[in-house]
């Protein structure tokens, strides 16, 4: 059973809450990172889930066609890394575009900066919805 | 197509969407939130812009 019930005294309503086992937590939160919206599907809300799956990698699939680059890990420039990490934060759709060579960037398309704002803000919106899930499987929403 | 205004749009769309449903569970307040956060975002960015404009470049 992938949730239990948890009484707890500290909340105002002192409302039983649900809360997932930390090795369940560590599998939604890897769900949750590598499937846009997964986590909230696994824990049962559909109507987030969907939304999130749809919107996170349609984001990102816009900042590619607009030729966007995905950033390497370069850690003598530190901007460039932060880039980097956030553009893994979209999960598999990142897992996919490193495997076909896509997001190689084209700087001197006019879309190319934009490209890259859609690619990166993807990543770190699908960051949010990660610690959202987590929340939730928390019990603390 | 290089729509500086689309695609400002775009991304103003699905930034409001993932944080409207982020931020609040009641579908009709997920509109609100949406459309209130979509037009704040073009809304903001076209005042910007505008007051940008004497700027020399």
């Amino acid at each position: 059973m992938i949730l239990r019930n948890m009484a707890t005294k500290s909340t105002t309503a002192e409302r039983a809450r649900a809360t997932a086992e930390p090795g369940t937590l560590v599998l939604l939160c890897l769900a949750a990172w590598a499937v846009p919206g997964a986590g909230h599907l696994w824990l049962g809300r559909r109507q987030k889930g969907l939304v999130f799956l749809l919107a996170i990698p349609a984001m990102f699939a816009v900042g590619l066609l607009l030729d966007g680059r995905i950033f390497p890990f370069n850690l003598s420039e530190p901007l460039v890394a932060l880039a980097a990490v956030a553009d893994v934060g979209v999960g598999a759709g990142w897992v996919l575009a490193r495997m076909r060579d896509a997001g190689a960037g084209a700087v001197t398309s006019v879309t190319f900066e934009y490209g890259n704002i859609f690619l990166i803000v993807a990543g770190l919106l699908n960051f949010l919805v990660i610690l959202d899930a987590f929340d939730i499987g928390m019990g603390r929403k | 197509m290089t729509s500086h205004l689309l695609f400002l749009m775009l991304f103003a769309f699905f930034v409001s969407l993932v944080f409207a449903v982020l931020l609040r569970d009641d579908p009709g307040a997920q509109l609100r939130t949406g459309a209130l956060m979509f037009v704040g975002f073009v809304g903001s960015a076209l005042l910007l812009g505008w007051l940008m404009y004497p700027l020399p470049l």
